[in-house]
This record gives structure tokens, sequence and C-alpha cells, in this order.
């Protein structure tokens, strides 16, 4: 039989296929804690003052202050912009529904600096300078599509007769929503959020040509790439980054998770 | 419904505002507006400025094609699209050929944990994409740890001046950066083939192959194409990647639009630069389905 030959080929190349995706993720935290400017082997040995410079970079502070402000506005806007259509797309048929949420959708196969360039255009074309506003208006578009098709997936399950049987009951029509409707969907909002969020947080493109004087954290370190000094407080301030992400991404997927077998259970106990 | 028992005789016209039609449009339109005014509307501009022309600062508003004669012909615009292209159906077809296995792996072998191997595929691809392109300069840079690590280790002894500031080292760094993106679509394809067709055709005396090629393959093309469609359409207009890893040799189209919307700050070629990759794009990309469809007829 083959199988004897088979079976140790696909792991093997799981495993190598896996140090190819996270190795050079590694190598970032790795080489922030290396007592030495140059990223080369042997590492020279253990430090965290690479860390300890951070704080007192105000121009950092500056970026992380921005990346905030802008983080949290765009999730939030994303994610109500998306919560509209998520629920038009799936509670009700209409005519043009498929081109709508087309061209909604349509940021995730379109190369990021044609968005980022005919924004640029429209902004400076109606004399609006560029600013962290304009920023959040270009990554809200972005992260619509991301916000929008984990909205989907969490409404598709939603059962409309809870809300008819509410309605039914008397209570009225935002009664209904807050009572009945948010608690389902609680889970697919809060993923929604911490999604954009992440997405914000590390996007570089749109944040590059429209913040004008006011970077985010990832156009900060795209200025200090250029000086090869600078290369282990990136790493540090990047090992942070890359931190943030994970934990971010991780309670999405345990929101998501349990909102599903929660799911799963309530349809395995009425049917 | 409640509404049927207010208006029991159902051939009442209720009037269009209280349609689910109209509830549906009302509830989709502030999204689609919004997508309407910063992404279709500034395309619309930027097409309608590609036909115009820019003589320093004042932007000349008569109908020319001369920036197409530019973006299409002109040694330096064309390189930089053929260069683009070639890039980005290298970088589709190893990420599709290096993913596909490991989407196997997951549906076929993953058990009770595949929502836990995604989980941990995509994981990378949410973390910066800037600092994951960085990293790949850390490996291949002429001080980097793969010319450090093969030096201290005695297999060379000079840091081998190839690896990075070319095409290939924009390859690799592409397609660690898009891997998850093809592993998805082609996942959910496969997830999707009844498996008592594999059973049947093992029964039916298949090997291994030929129920890859006839059952399993045609089955998960749709997945197939679009990952690699996922993973072409973007990468086109990559502007980090080259600008990090690629050098001189690795140099790509957006870094051309970049600069006509920078430094050159020539706005009507820049835009109908960026027309010329949407389209040529679009038509590639056409190409791609066409191509996989016809080796499927051919493979069967």
């Amino acid at each position: 039989m083959r199988n004897g030959f088979k079976l140790p080929l696909l792991p093997a190349f799981v495993i190598l296929y896996f140090v190819f995706l996270y190795g050079p993720i590694l190598l970032i935290p790795i080489f922030s804690f290396n007592n030495a400017a140059a990223t080369t082997f042997p590492l020279a040995g253990f430090t965290t003052k690479w860390y300890g410079q951070l704080p007192g970079n105000s121009a950092l502070l500056t970026a992380a202050r921005n990346s905030m402000i802008v983080g949290v506005t765009v999730s939030l806007l994303s994610t109500l912009l998306a919560i509209c259509a998520a629920r038009a797309v799936t509670r009700y048929r209409f005519r043009g529904k498929k081109t709508m949420s087309g061209i909604i959708m349509a940021p995730l196969i379109l190369p990021e600096i044609i968005i980022a360039i005919s924004l640029l255009m429209i902004l400076l074309q109606f004399g609006l300078g560029l600013s962290l506003f304009t920023v959040i208006l270009g990554q809200t578009l972005f992260c619509i599509p991301y916000s929008m098709s984990v909205l989907i997936s969490g409404f598709e399950g939603f059962d409309r007769s809870l809300e008819e049987a509410s309605t039914d009951l008397g209570e009225t029509a935002f009664g209904t929503f807050r009572r009945v409707t948010l608690p389902v969907v609680a889970p697919a909002i809060l993923s929604s959020l911490l999604v954009s969020f992440t997405i914000s947080l590390d996007e570089f493109i749109l944040a590059f040509f429209l913040s004008g004087t006011e970077p985010t954290l990832p156009v900060y370190i795209w200025g200090q790439l250029r000086f090869a000094a600078k290369l282990p407080s990136v790493l540090a301030l990047g090992t942070l980054m890359i931190l943030a992400s994970v934990i971010l991404l991780t309670v999405a997927e345990i929101i998501r998770r349990r909102a599903e077998s929660r799911r799963l259970q309530y349809e395995h106990g009425t049917h | 419904m409640t509404d049927l028992a207010v208006h029991p005789a159902p051939s009442v016209p209720r009037g269009w505002a209280g349609s689910e039609e109209a509830r549906g449009l009302a509830l989709i339109s502030p999204t689609f507006l919004y997508a309407l005014a910063l992404l279709v509307l500034p395309i619309l501009i930027v097409i309608a400025y590609s036909f115009w022309t820019q003589d320093y600062l004042t932007i000349d508003r008569t109908f020319t094609f001369e920036n197409y004669r530019k973006a299409l012909f002109e040694p330096i615009y064309q390189d930089l699209l053929m260069r683009s292209l070639r890039i980005s159906l290298m970088v589709s077809i190893a990420t599709v050929v290096f993913s596909y296995p490991i989407a196997w792996f997951i549906s076929f072998h993953g058990g009770l944990n595949k929502n836990l191997w995604l989980f941990l595929v995509t994981i990378p691809c949410w973390t910066s994409y800037l600092l994951r392109v960085m990293s790949w300069k850390v490996i291949l840079g002429y001080q980097g740890v793969l010319n450090t690590g093969l030096m201290k280790l005695g297999i060379i002894d000079q840091p081998l001046t190839w690896l990075l500031y070319n095409a290939n080292a924009v390859t690799i760094a592409l397609v660690h950066s898009w891997a998850a993106f093809a592993i998805l679509p082609i996942f959910v394809s496969l997830e999707k083939i009844d498996r008592t067709l594999i059973e049947a055709a093992t029964d039916l005396g298949d090997g291994p192959i030929r129920r890859f090629v006839r059952i399993i393959l045609p089955l998960s093309m749709p997945g197939v194409i679009s990952a690699f469609l996922i993973v072409m359409i973007p990468t086109v207009g990559d502007y980090v990647t080259p600008q990090l890893v690629g050098g001189k040799d690795g140099v790509m189209i957006a870094t051309a639009i970049q600069a006509n919307f920078g430094k050159a700050a020539n706005w009507p070629l820049g835009a109908a630069l960026s027309v010329t990759t949407m389209i040529v794009v679009s038509l590639l990309a056409g190409a791609v389905v066409l191509g996989f469809k016809m080796l499927m007829r051919v493979v069967r």
C-alpha cells in the first residue's frame, strides 16, 4: 500500500508550512529582546532596553494615540454601517440587493492603492485637508466588507419568529430590538468591532496616503524603517502590536465560537 | 404575520413605503451611499482625470488618450506593468499550490479541530502586513538572519547578495502575506464535496491519483479559482513589498502610481496608470478563469 509512504509526507509539509508562516513573525519578538542593534545570528544576549525606550518617545506616543482614535472610530462606524447592510441583506428581499452588496464588498477585491489614490483625489478635489478624519473615512470603507461578513454569518442563524413572537406579545419595535434581537446578535457585533479595530490598527496604505501630518503607528514605523539604528525599537513596538492583534482576534474567535455552540444547543433543544 | 391580522385582505395594497422592498432599501442605503460616495464616485473621478492633462499645476480638461498612450507604450510603464503581472501570477500560483495541501489536510484530517486549524492559519495574516514584510528584510538582508546564520554554520563564507532586493524576494514575501486568503476558499470548496463520491470512486477501482484528478480537483475548482483571484488582484497593485524588499529590480506599478501623486505630481498620468492596471488585471482574471475551465475539460 501507498499509505505508509503518503501519510508522513503530508504532516511533514504541514509542519514546514507552519514554520514558513510563523517563523518570520516570531523573529520580530525574538530580536526585540536581543542585545544588539543588528539582526544577526547568533543572538547577543537578553535585554529589555528597547522596550524601555518606547515610553520616552513622544513621536511614537502621538502615533499610538492617533491609532487609538482612528481604530475606535473606525470600528464603531464600520460596525454600525455593516449592521444596517447585513440586516438588510439577511432580513429583506429587494431589487438591486446583489449589486448594492457587491459594491459595498468591492474594497475586498480592489488593489488597495487604487482605493487610496482615488480617495486622495476626491478629498483634495473638494478641498478637504488630510487628517485623521480622512484616514477614518478611508479605513471605514475598507473595514465594512470584513464587518459585514462577520455580521451576515451572525444574523443568518437568527430565527425571525422570535421577533414576531415578541411583537405579538406587545413589545414595541425598539423593545423587541433591545430585548430579543440584540442579545442574539451581540456576539457577532462584538467580533465585528474587534476585527475592524484590528484591521485599522494594522492598516498601512490608506493611512500612508490619507494621514497628512498625523501618522498612525504603521505610518510612523514606515518612517523609522529608513534608519537602520531605529530597527530595534521598531521591533519592540512591532512585538507589542502583534501581541495586541493576536489577543484581540483570539477574543473575537472565542466570542464567535461560544455564540455558535449556544446556537447549536438551542437548535438541538427545540427540534 | 401581525400585518396580516391588521389587514385581513392580502390583496389590499399596503403602500410601497411599508413594503419589504422599501424597508430593505432604507436599511441598506446608508452603507450603500457611503460606498457610492467614497468608492464609486472617487473611481469615476480617477477615470475622468485619466483623460485630462496636467500642465504644472493647472488641469487641462480637453479629452485626450495621451496618458493611456504613455501608460501602455512607454517602455518604463510597460515594463513595470508586465513585471507586476508576472510577479502576481507567480505569487498566485505558488500560494495556491502550497495552500491546497494545507486546506486538504484541514478538511480531510482536521478531525474535530478544523476551526482551531483555520484560526491558526489565519492569525499571521491578521498581524500587521508592514511588519511581516519587514521581517523578510530581517531574514534575507545582507547582514540578515539567513546570511549570518549560514556563515556561522560554515556553509558560506560571504553573505549572499542575491537574497534581497529582487523580484524573488518580493514573491516570497507576498506568498507569505497571502497564504491564509488562499487556504480559506479552497477549504470551503473541499468541505462541500460529498464524501460518498470519493468512496464510490474507490469502490469502482479508482486509485488515489485518479480519485484526486477526476473527482476532488474538479469539485474543488471553484475554491481554487477564487483563491487564485483573491491573491492575484490585490498583489498586482502592492506597494509596500516592492518598496521594502524589491530593490531596483523588484519595483512594481504601484510605485509609479504613487510617484505620480507624490513628487512627480502628474495626476492624470497616475490616474491613467491606475485605470490601466485595473483593466489589465480584470482581463487577466478573466483569462485565468477561462484557462482553469479549459484545463479542467482537458484533464477530465
